[in-house]
């Protein structure tokens, strides 16, 4: 039987069951206990506020990875107007872990393209619990190339918790398949809007979440390495956990603070597994605000955009070179300025 | 080999090849044990060698200098953004002394040296990366050297040939290190639209984050005899799968098989295939060093 009460959610629970006792007690009984009941609930929501407004990393991680969490194709299903799945990469297999399609949003088609996990322990081994192989990146990757062929925008959604271990994907090219996407990505002459929904788990969630616009749920993460793997480098021991995911910055609101994504999605408290449906309509609404901010774009400057947008990652410092010796270094090589030809991404945001 | 020989003997204008640089598998004295045969081997000797065992052949890993030395024509490197320093950027605990210990150990400033030289005449920009620094992580230098590279290569329309090696992303940098996968592939996919050659030669061990990036773009992929190449760890995968991988399991040899390389070069006929490959391609021929 799998748990479904978080652990720091227990009090929470346990007072949400008095609450419900003391409204059976009220009725069988004929006494009228609103009263007491408004108390506890008003005792309730502010635990509530108290719990989910002060979230730590970890604790966003155990939602991220609620077996209730919605999946991509229930948000499939409540977001677009129509969806016909398309399956296979035309070469080695269907992935079931992978899943894509043509949508319908609010008149515009689309692709989509997603990690799939599963709802239970069958449907979770035909998906692989969502852990994609290289043929599952390749049809991803041929869905795209699709899409940028009948110029349709492209939505990603992302919620894995890494690209399938496993001898098989190794052999058909795990790596390979990876870096083909990224690299592809980056040069797709189409918008791409990425939606982080739940994990994003290190290069197996970045194979298919290079874009334009990057987004993400409240309580998602996007980690470069999963939190356990961090700790069990740095102490041996998986179990310190929750220390590296403190230090590793891997909420949506440590990244948007790094610069790193976009958009922060708000979750209803309690999260999305307790409103799929409110969940959908907030993700539907970014989806076709970014499209529409994308679509007036031309394609050479969206590629331009998103090359620039990538280019700028990355934190150092530069070392102080005495000047006697700048004159040298610079006399010997051409091309000491390395900055790309690119216009600066405020420049190009003005002028779109 | 007797042609590679002289690198190591003749005027060293860049070349400083420390005394004991294969530190990785020889841990102290003059002598050192062969990983693969377990023969002993006189290191001065191995390095003459180009760092192969006498006897089986086994290839030791290399430092990025040694490296730099056997590869590349003696008459002049100017290397690129060496001013470029690594900071904590998530002040994560710790990361500033293992830094400062790799600077030690290695007396470099990060997992990767790149510049301009010259292999067999044919003018390259090439990057050498040095797994005893970090495991040649790649973190925010690392990644921006990387793309500076194919962005130099594609004003230049001059080819690259990148020797890796890394254990992967450099996690003290968290969100910042995965993102130079894709930074340095989105530089590499445009080096790929200017149509200049890219060579990508896999040394032990070139794995998960730099395999599953600039390491698997090239036109050419190259592999050195017996290197593990893969994406995800050996103990990860056994984990999971909850059995014994079979023997060779992410070798260079086994990437061969399963289509994922090019082809295996072996340390002594590289320079030569890389000089043929530079021909190939247009390469224009300067005055042999
Ligand atoms: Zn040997």
């Amino acid at each position: 039987m799998i748990n479904l009460t978080l652990e720091f959610e227990k009090p929470l629970i346990e007072l949400e069951k008095r609450i419900q006792d003391l409204r059976e007690f009220g009725v069988k009984r004929g006494i009228d206990l609103s009263d007491e009941i408004a108390i506890l609930e008003k005792k309730a929501d502010a635990l509530r506020k108290e719990i989910f407004e002060n979230l730590t990393p970890w604790q966003r991680i155990m939602i991220a990875r609620h077996p209730k969490r919605p999946t991509t194709l229930e948000y499939i299903d409540l977001i677009f107007d129509e969806f016909i799945e398309l399956h296979g990469d035309r070469t080695f297999r269907d992935d079931g872990a992978i899943v894509g399609g043509i949508a319908n949003l609010a008149g515009r088609p689309v692709t989509v393209i997603g990690t799939q996990k599963g709802r239970d322990t069958k449907e979770n081994i035909a998906r692989n619990f969502g852990m994609p192989h290289p043929e599952g990146y390749r049809k991803a990757l041929r869905l795209m190339k699709q899409a940028e062929k009948f110029r349709r925008p492209i939505v990603s959604f992302v919620d894995v918790v890494g690209a399938y271990p496993g001898v098989e994907a190794e052999e058909r090219g795990q790596g390979l398949a990876i870096a083909c996407n990224i690299a592809e990505m980056a040069k797709m002459a189409t918008g791409i809007i990425v939606v982080i929904t739940g994990e994003g788990g290190s290069g197996g969630a970045l194979a298919i979440a290079v874009g334009d616009k990057l987004m993400m749920l409240e309580n998602a993460y996007f980690s470069v390495i999963s939190p356990e793997g961090c700790a069990a480098i740095l102490w041996k021991d998986g179990s310190r956990a929750q220390e590296a995911a403190e230090m590793l910055k891997l909420t949506a609101p440590d990244l948007k603070e790094l610069g790193l994504i976009d958009e922060i999605l708000p979750e209803p408290q309690g999260a999305a597994h307790k409103d799929c449906r409110a969940v959908a309509g907030v993700i539907r609404e970014a989806i076709i605000r970014g499209i529409d901010e994308l679509s007036g774009i031309p394609q050479r400057r969206l590629i331009e955009r998103r090359y620039a947008r990538l280019r700028r990652i990355g934190e150092f410092a530069v070392r102080e070179v005495p000047e006697s010796n700048l004159a040298m270094v610079v006399s010997g090589n051409e091309d000491m300025s390395a900055k790309p030809d690119l216009p600066d991404l405020e420049e190009v945001v003005e002028e779109s | 080999m007797p042609a590679f020989k002289g690198i190591f003997q003749g005027k060293q204008k860049f070349v400083t090849v420390k005394a004991g640089a294969v530190q990785e598998e020889a841990p102290q004295g003059l002598w050192t044990k062969c990983g693969k045969c377990g023969g002993i081997l006189y290191k001065k000797e191995l390095t003459e060698n180009l760092g192969l065992c006498n006897d089986c052949g086994f290839h030791f890993r290399l430092s990025a200098r040694e490296r730099m030395a056997i590869t590349l024509d003696t008459d002049g490197f100017d290397e690129y953004d060496e001013e470029l320093l690594t900071v904590d950027p998530l002040g994560f605990p710790g990361y500033d002394i293992k830094m400062e210990g790799a600077r030690q150990t290695t007396g470099l400033d990060e997992a990767i040296i790149t510049g301009k030289g010259s292999i067999d005449g044919y003018p390259v920009l090439a990057g050498f990366m040095d797994f005893s620094f970090i495991g040649a992580s790649m973190g925010s230098v690392v990644g921006e050297k990387v793309t500076r590279l194919f962005e130099r290569a594609a004003r230049q329309r001059v080819p690259v040939v990148m020797f890796c090696a890394s254990g992967g992303a450099r996690m003290q940098e968290g969100m910042y290190s995965l993102m130079q996968m894709a930074k340095t592939s989105a530089a590499c996919a445009r080096l790929s639209d200017t149509r200049t050659l890219y060579i990508s030669v896999l040394t032990n061990p070139t794995t998960a984050g730099v395999f599953a990036s600039f390491g698997s773009l090239g036109d050419i992929i190259i592999a050195e005899p017996g290197a593990l190449i893969g994406f995800t760890g050996q103990r990860v995968i056994e984990e999971t799968i909850r059995q014994k991988l079979p023997p060779g399991f992410q070798t260079a040899e086994f990437a061969l098989e399963h289509g994922l390389v090019d082809m295996i070069v072996d340390r002594r006929n590289m320079r030569k295939i890389l000089g043929l490959l530079l021909a190939v391609h247009g390469g224009r021929r300067q005055d042999v060093g």
